[in-house]
């Protein structure tokens, strides 16, 4: 008689792995990556490429030489973390600067801290903010879409969220400034200067219809943070339409599609309970938009994700979610 | 939009090959093992000796206490052994071991197949019957019948809930049962609403048995108070609180029991033995097992004799699959696996499920990426996760003031996990752990 | 310029002073008298923080031990008798004796000798495999083999053998804080009397199931035969509940029983090789029986 194997019931799994999963954020993902490349063309490439390429790698030397841990650099959350680097990054950008963003990424914000599942900030965020302090100058000229074979050599321009920016502050109104920018319909496709991968709305929200439908992440995080934008810009520019854009401007320029659906979202960092991942939306929501509109910089995505990561840990320990059987007061 | 409880839940598989077979009757094995401890509560005390001739329906241990049941001999013949035999967890524990020979019940039991529509007992006189039969609940909790019945001072029932559900993957019992026995089920169930002196009772089946929903609703509509309400298929909606919640939208509060709330429930099979208890005099001597599997060549619903060795179904549905990794003891989310085929089947048996090997290991654990699947999927709105990391690190303090008693063990966190880390195995430890503080305390 | 010097000096002296005078007042208000015994004993204590005292850490011992006026129930099994004599030194107290002891692992129940019924795949965790079922052989005594013993013991004194499947205790290394023996869901591990040279004798079975069931399941288990009862010349080994025991006190490790046990279940550590009979060890399956 062969031996049976004997354990703990349940004796069924849902199928579900870290690697379908990640691989799942990749496919919904790729929608935004063609219209990049048709976008920034060879550029796109080359970064892309540089970024997935040294995540893996450097996740790979890591846990083999320096944490001895059981190899995880296939999982797909590396690669993850590689092509997020590479969408908040200027396609332009010298292909050695974006190799160091990797490291950082999963060597400071990812590895020190145990790898995957215990690291606080989101890793491909962290790994962008450091280029951005070390290389201001290179982080903030963005090539012109359509150019297919220049990569280092593009003409550059400043995103729409830096014009509307400069421009306020040379008092101009709203209107004015609104009269230069893209139309809605190029925004939407994503025909304007930006990070490589968060220029095509439609694209990205292809990715979070894929997200949601494959059950991958819930709608609670994005809607959150978009509601509150929305509510937030719209009650800005009822009250001074020439001094604050509209809603719309804000919800299609700079990051905040790419962050609210794919970067908030990030399972490691983002709060457990429902409520405690509505509260984390409105925060980034809150946040970002107080960057946008009355702090120094033109964009404040990566900078609201990055605060509310931190604030995560204490909204698991104080946001439960609803018991079962709750003993109801009064 | 049908009717369905609010928190967490998942969708394993269906996976109900059997549904559409008759209930077969096993024959009875030559030898078959009965263990004193079948259900929740006091073990039985034991009546007989080696050596003592007994016949079907005898006692052979009483009661152990007010939580306790009576235990029936299933086959006549000869006492063959009083001794500690494996059971599904493999600790070997008091049971007779009786060898069968010839056919003699003990005397009164109504061995027809005659449906008895009528009776007149008073509540009263139910609830003794049911314990002279050693009812308890067959869905797989195996709590002694009586003491549901038995309805604390002050408080009150105001509903009968007969659990269909079976939302168990796999599982097909109490489906066959309701297909074949439902005349005798609505009679049974009068006889419960009666024993509790209710007007009210509700039955809640999930929708993934039309036939069954049909065929009981086509039968309510002749008797007073019984509706049958049809429920979306998710797991866990065969725990007691779950279905309470889903039926008639009142929660269970935590640490309460449904009577609480004024409810009753049982399960369906629990039903059907109770009116063979009370109109056929017939104690609880066997029960619908399924007896299935993706390999099982002929996956079937057996009427089988309570110590029924598991490898008499299994050679019955055409022996155990080459591929055989895993056989469990229930459904695939609560059931126990066995390490050997020689294990009885008992009261709280409600299938027997063969596992392939392919399927029968679990993945690699791996660290948790707090994707929130578990907090999302737990029934009882708790953090699987969190229980687990507590548990691990043995804060047992702080485990009981998360709720962990709350957890009913029914699975779905370590079934949604992608990680595929055992977090019901750690709360599990952290229960135990959590009961011996709280008894301490006590004391 | 110079304005902007002194109103940096003034500022950060105002605020320097201010802080000093607050925190005085509070460290005042807040001042809690400790013994300072206290401290002298915690120092002499091996600060193992290991638990095997029954009290938390080492501070909460010494606390102990300075609040009561004895040391009945207060003993290091880490500092052992030295430690005691030190602190008995400092209190100014009679100073107490124990026994040494050692942890023992009352199980030879390998793969070999045991054999594996099934396969078990839940968490590697002892005691929720013991909560589950019998575990992978068919004796519900016997070591599950998932090692909760190494990971309670502070002192990398115990690890699991891989040949076996079973731990082994590290005499040198062992403190006897029971760490372990807590740790066993099983109640494998006994705190035996520690004798010269380290040598035991012990029946390395805990099994109080019926002779014919104890040896179908494990071929060097304790069958509670009482041979060895009978050829004790001290009257050490007492049988109860089908299960021998030698009682580390009266046993002179004169080994008589070692031989006469017909399954190999009493064990003999640490001793010279015999020389006029064939010496019985525990691998040597079977075996016994013809001694007997």
């Amino acid at each position: 008689m062969s031996i049976f194997t004997v354990s703990p019931s349940p004796h069924v799994h849902s199928g579900q792995s870290v690697p379908r999963l990640m691989y799942g954020v990749v496919i919904a993902l790729l929608p935004a990556l063609a219209v990049s490349v048709f976008y920034f063309g060879i550029g796109m490439i080359i970064i892309t490429a540089v970024s997935v390429i040294s995540c893996v790698l450097f996740e790979f030397l890591f846990q083999k030489y320096l944490l001895k841990n059981p190899s995880t650099h296939l999982d797909g959350s590396a690669a993850l973390t590689g092509l997020l680097l590479a969408f908040c990054l200027p396609a332009n950008l010298p292909w050695w600067m974006v190799a160091i963003g990797a490291l950082v990424s999963i060597g400071i914000a990812k590895m020190t801290f145990g790898g995957l599942g215990n690291n606080i900030f989101n890793p491909a965020l962290v790994g962008r903010v450091f280029l951005f302090i070390s290389f201001p100058a290179a982080m903030t000229s963005y090539p012109k879409p359509g150019q297919w074979w220049e990569y280092m050599d593009a003409t550059t321009g400043a995103t729409p969220l830096g014009i509307m920016s400069e421009s306020l502050a040379n008092n101009m109104p709203v209107s004015e400034i609104m009269a230069g920018m893209p139309s809605n319909l190029d925004l939407f496709l994503g025909k304007m200067l930006g990070s490589a991968g968060e220029v095509a709305a439609f694209a990205l929200l292809l990715g979070l219809v894929y997200l949601l439908w494959k059950k991958i992440i819930s709608w609670h995080i994005p809607v959150s943070i978009l509601l509150t934008v929305i509510i937030f810009t719209g009650a800005l520019s009822l009250g001074n339409p020439e001094k604050y854009p509209s809603p719309l401007f804000h919800l299609l320029t700079g990051g905040l599609l790419l962050g609210a659906i794919f970067m908030a979202t990030d399972y490691v960092t983002s709060p457990m309970t429902v409520k405690g991942m509505i509260i984390y939306g409105i925060g980034i929501g809150v946040i970002t938009i107080l960057i946008r509109t009355f702090g120094a910089y033109p964009e404040g995505v990566q900078f609201a994700i990055l605060l509310m990561n931190g604030f995560t840990p204490l909204i698991n320990k104080y946001v439960k979610p609803k018991r079962f059987g709750e003993v109801k007061h009064g | 939009m049908l009717k369905t409880f609010t928190l967490g839940g998942v969708h394993p598989e269906e996976n109900k090959f059997s549904s559409h077979k008759k209930i077969e009757v096993l024959p009875v094995p030559p030898v078959v093992t009965i263990p004193l401890s079948q259900h929740i509560g006091a073990p039985a005390k034991v009546l007989v000796n080696k050596g003592d001739r007994v016949k079907i329906g005898q006692v052979i241990a009483e009661s152990g206490g007010f939580v306790s049941a009576n235990i029936h001999s299933s086959v006549s013949g000869t006492v063959l052994k009083v001794e500690a035999f494996p059971d599904s967890t493999g600790y070997r524990r008091m049971s007779v071991q009786i060898q069968s020979e010839g056919d003699e019940w003990v005397d009164g039991v109504d061995l027809s197949t005659d449906l008895k529509k009528d009776f007149d007992f008073s509540s009263e006189e139910i609830i003794q019957k049911i314990i002279a039969s050693g009812l308890v609940g067959l869905g797989g909790a195996t709590f002694p019948s009586h003491v549901k019945l038995s309805i604390p001072q002050g408080k009150k029932a105001e509903y009968l809930i007969v659990n269909a559900v079976e939302c168990e993957p796999y599982l097909t019992a109490d489906h066959s049962l309701m297909l074949e026995k439902g005349e005798e089920i609505m009679v049974g169930t009068r006889i419960m609403m009666k024993a509790l002196k209710v007007e009210k009772a509700i039955f809640g089946i999930e929708n993934n048995k039309p036939d069954a929903i049909e065929l009981m609703s086509r039968l309510a509509e002749r008797e007073k108070g019984i509706t049958v309400v049809a429920l979306k298929v998710k797991y866990p909606q065969g725990g007691e609180k779950q279905l309470v919640q889903a039926l008639i939208n009142r929660e269970v509060p935590s640490g309460a029991l449904p009577i609480d709330v004024g409810v009753v429930a049982f399960n369906v099979g629990s039903i059907y033995a109770a009116y063979q208890a009370v109109q056929k005099n017939k104690p609880l001597i066997e029960r619908v097992v399924t007896v299935t599997g993706k390999s099982v060549k002929n996956p079937s619903n057996f009427l089988t004799r309570i110590g029924t060795p598991v490898q008499a179904l299994i050679d019955a549905v055409g022996g155990l699959p080459e591929d055989t990794g895993k056989v469990v003891n229930g459904g695939p989310m609560m059931g126990k696996a066995i390490s050997s085929l020689d294990v009885p089947v008992v009261k709280g048996s409600s299938g027997i499920l063969v596992i392939p090997d392919t399927e029968a290991n679990r993945h690699e654990t791996e660290n948790c990426i707090r994707c929130s699947k578990c907090v999302s999927a737990c029934p009882m709105g708790l953090e699987p996760y969190l229980l687990m990391s507590l548990a691990e690190r043995e804060y047992f303090g702080r485990m009981e003031t998360e709720k962990v008693m709350d957890c009913m063990e029914c699975g779905s966190c370590s079934y949604t996990c992608p990680s595929s880390r055992p977090l019901l195995d750690y709360i599990r430890l952290g229960k135990g752990n959590v009961t011996q503080i709280i008894r301490a305390r006590k004391n | 310029m110079s304005n902007v010097v002194l109103f940096t000096i003034i500022t950060l002296s105002t605020i320097g002073a201010a802080s000093a005078i607050i925190l005085y007042f509070v460290a005042q208000k807040f001042k809690v008298f400790e013994d300072p015994r206290i401290d002298m004993v915690e120092q002499a204590l091996p600060l193992a923080n290991c638990g095997g005292c029954g009290y938390a850490g080492c501070r909460n011992f010494a606390e102990a031990v300075v609040k009561s006026d004895s040391f009945d129930g207060l003993y290091c099994p880490v500092g052992g008798n030295e430690t005691m004599k030190t602190l008995a030194a400092l209190l100014g107290r009679e100073a107490v004796e124990q026994e040494a002891t050692v942890a023992v692992v009352r199980c030879s129940g390998s793969p070999q000798h045991r054999p594996r019924t099934n396969h078990y795949d839940g968490a590697k965790s002892c005691t929720i495999a013991h909560s589950l079922y019998i575990g992978e052989s068919g004796c519900p005594h016997g070591c599950l083999g998932y090692g909760e013993c190494v990971d309670a013991c502070d002192f990398d004194a115990i690890y699991m053998n891989p040949e076996t499947g079973l731990p082994e205790v590290i005499d040198d290394k062992c403190t006897a804080c029971g760490a372990c023996v807590k740790a066993c869901p099983r109640n494998i591990i006994e705190l035996r009397k520690k004798n010269p040279k380290d040598r035991k004798i012990f029946v390395s079975c805990i099994n109080e199931e019926k002779g014919a069931v104890a040896r179908k399941n494990c071929a060097v288990a304790c069958i509670g035969c009482g041979k060895c009862v009978k050829v004790c010349p001290y009257d050490a080994i007492t049988m109860e509940k089908n299960l021998a025991y030698i009682d580390p006190v009266k046993c002179r490790l004169c080994r008589k029983c070692v031989v006469e046990c017909p399954t190999n279940a009493i064990l003999e550590i640490g001793f010279p090789p015999r020389k006029e009979k064939p010496i019985v060890t525990e691998d040597s399956e079977g075996s016994g029986l013809n001694l007997s």
